[in-house]
């Protein structure tokens, strides 16, 4: 379907297509079975500028909104998964920053973020808080012009790659969600080191591990925004790059349902081309209308994020579940209708599909994100 | 430093085919790409300008379509594009386009480095790069494979030969025709596609580079193509039977004949 892209967002597209089709699909197998971090794709994404999509001019970007992000977010998705996360977990770290950094930390920050030279990453989890984000055990104190960070996050996506990390850590529990506050932390900061690497189903191409910080001491000016601000920073952050997680879920639905086809053309059984049957035409018939479906929604959600920046949760997490758990469905059926080859790691659809699950998972689980849905929907009728 | 690189619009070796009335390349319906050696001319313009400063111009001579390429160059890297188009230049062989391509350069104001690919993949020669060079009276060291010092007056390159390299010191300013090794050429930037979106393309005529219309194009050029056609392939062959031991000594045997 024609979405009516500008020139500059067929550019985008067109770029970041080409970074997919050259340097991606040709080593995702590879960095799938490795398990490499994708150092040398990432560089040339740096290069062709695409790190600095949605930062503004001022701080070295393109100055574009989610809408661009999105857009190349698709493509690296049809990629790889693994590879497309990597690159997206440094806007997510980068957020929080743009959200509600000030400027001097803007300045400082976004502007190796934009070029790529500096990757970031963004730490909320914890072994016992993810979904609920009040179980965060990390903690902040400021002793003199320092603050001093003790405690694990968890499954950071980037870790051990990003220089720079956004941190939330509790800075006064008796306030309850106004205690948290957020934090730059270097990598060469002294007391901040990472756990092991994770070994995951899928997105093997990204880098999960965990950031120890043990007496880790940051220059007061580190604190992002206002002391108590935290929880607000990080849902304003995960509000805006949600539309990135469901366009992956798109982009990934792309890539499965591209294979299940040419494969139903070719593939014959009773002397027919499988894609004849109509029990194959059905599954491919609701693949496309579920992958158009989730496209529209996404795109349409991420225009009204860069519209309307005061009113995003709902836009933002009825396109993640949606999504998401359309490219999971659809890289199952694809799975499906490649039969045995399917299930072999020759063919790539069974790699897409365990990439799939992580998109139900991470940056919000589905169902905290229905939660997000019905919250807001109780608020609109109460308003009415 | 000022480089220029010389581009060629070639039509994508994936899908050429010949005009058997014309004896000539049949563009019609094939992708037009820019000649792959010339990306690597092109890519090592921009490092050398990202490394030493300077501006790298790009150059080509062919139809105004042929300004998608100089677009694509911008896109890479390149600063300033020049397009030397003129229906008087139709026809030309390799000593017409040298000429055309020389006299263009001297209208720009010339330039401390010229860089070519190595070759073009439509016609193959490799006469080009040497030929401008002697018309610009510079010196030239062609299938340049490395750039290994760059001086205030001279550069040290490495010259790719079949049985190793030679290292050549050149004064300036000189010409470079470069081969595939010398660098993995980048894709295109946002930026540069956007640069490349907006920029003016100087377009000159061939009375604009005060060309002898004597030898422009088909007038100028003395090379005919008689006919083109694709050879037929002649080989013999034949199948060594026996036993492993048997089929080695016959095969040795050949190969020792033909030494």
């Amino acid at each position: 379907m024609d979405y009516f892209l500008t020139e500059e967002q067929q550019m985008i597209v067109d770029l970041s297509r080409q970074i997919a089709d050259e340097l991606i699909i040709p080593q995702r197998a590879a960095l799938d079975e490795s398990e490499d971090f994708p150092t040398e794709i990432l560089d040339a994404v740096a290069k062709a500028d695409l790190f600095g999509i949605y930062i503004p001019e001022q701080y070295g970007g393109i100055g574009a909104g989610t809408f661009e992000i999105v857009l190349a977010l698709e493509q690296f998705g049809r990629g790889c998964v693994g590879v497309a996360t990597a690159f997206a977990a440094s806007a997510l770290g980068a957020f929080p920053i743009m959200i509600a950094g000030s400027e001097e930390m803007k300045q400082k920050y976004l502007p190796d973020i934009a070029t790529g030279s500096k990757k970031a990453a963004f730490a909320l989890t914890e072994a016992n808080a993810g979904s609920d984000a009040s179980g965060i055990q990390t903690t902040a104190v400021l002793d003199g012009d320092e603050w001093v960070l003790n405690g694990t996050k968890q499954w950071i996506t980037n870790a051990g790659e990003a220089r720079i990390y956004t941190v939330i850590a509790i800075t006064d529990r008796s306030k309850g969600p106004r205690g948290a506050s957020m934090f730059v932390v270097e990598d060469t900061d002294p007391g901040f080191s990472y756990g092991v690497k994770e070994k995951k189903l899928g997105i093997r191409a990204s880098s999960t591990r965990e950031l120890i910080f043990k007496d880790c001491r940051i220059p007061k000016d580190r604190l992002i925004g206002r002391e108590g601000t935290g929880f607000i920073t990080v849902m304003k952050t995960l509000d805006k790059s949600r539309p990135g997680i469901a366009i992956l879920g798109v982009g990934l639905g792309q890539a499965a349902l591209d294979e299940a086809v040419t494969y139903a053309k070719q593939r014959v059984q009773f002397g027919k081309p499988i894609i004849s049957f109509q029990a194959v035409q059905h599954m491919l018939a609701d693949m496309a209308i579920q992958l158009e479906a989730a496209r529209s929604l996404v795109y349409a959600a991420a225009k009204h994020i860069d519209a309307h920046p005061r009113d995003m949760s709902k836009a933002s997490s009825m396109c993640k579940v949606f999504a998401t758990d359309m490219a999971m469905k659809v890289t199952v059926d694809a799975v499906q209708v490649l039969g045995g080859y399917g299930y072999m790691r020759d063919y790539p659809v069974e790699k897409m599909m365990r990439d799939a699950k992580i998109l139900q998972i991470y940056e919000g689980t589905n169902q905290i994100q229905r939660n997000v849905v019905g919250q807001e929907l109780n608020k609109e009728y109460t308003k009415a | 430093m000022k480089i220029i690189v010389c581009v060629k619009q070639v039509p994508d070796a994936k899908d050429v085919r010949l005009d058997p009335k014309t004896n000539t390349l049949s563009r019609e319906g094939v992708q037009s790409i820019i000649n792959p050696y010339d990306r690597h001319a092109l890519e090592e313009a921009v490092r050398l300008k990202e490394k030493h400063g300077g501006t790298v111009i790009v150059l080509t001579m062919g139809p105004p379509q042929a300004a998608e390429i100089l677009r694509e160059s911008v896109s890479c890297g390149a600063d300033e594009a020049v397009l030397v188009s003129d229906r008087a230049f139709a026809g030309a062989d390799t000593l017409a386009t040298t000429y055309t391509l020389s006299q263009a350069i001297r209208k720009i104001g010339g330039a401390d480095l010229i860089l070519c690919g190595k070759q073009a993949i439509d016609g193959d020669t490799a006469q080009v790069g040497p030929g401008l060079a002697v018309r610009m009276d510079i010196p030239y060291v062609t299938c340049v494979r490395r750039i290994a010092q760059v001086n205030d007056k001279s550069f040290v390159v490495e010259r790719l030969m079949d049985d190793g390299y030679d290292e050549v010191e050149v004064g300036l300013p000189a010409l470079f025709t470069v081969v595939k090794e010398i660098n993995e050429p980048r894709l295109p930037s946002l930026k540069g596609k956007m640069k490349a979106k907006k920029l003016a393309i100087t377009t000159l005529t061939a009375a604009e580079i005060d060309a002898d219309v004597a030898q422009l194009g088909l007038k100028g050029s003395p090379t005919w193509v008689v006919r083109v056609f694709a050879p037929q392939l002649k080989g013999e062959r034949s199948m060594i039977a026996g036993t492993v031991q048997e089929q080695v000594d016959q095969l040795a045997e050949k190969l020792l004949e033909w030494c």
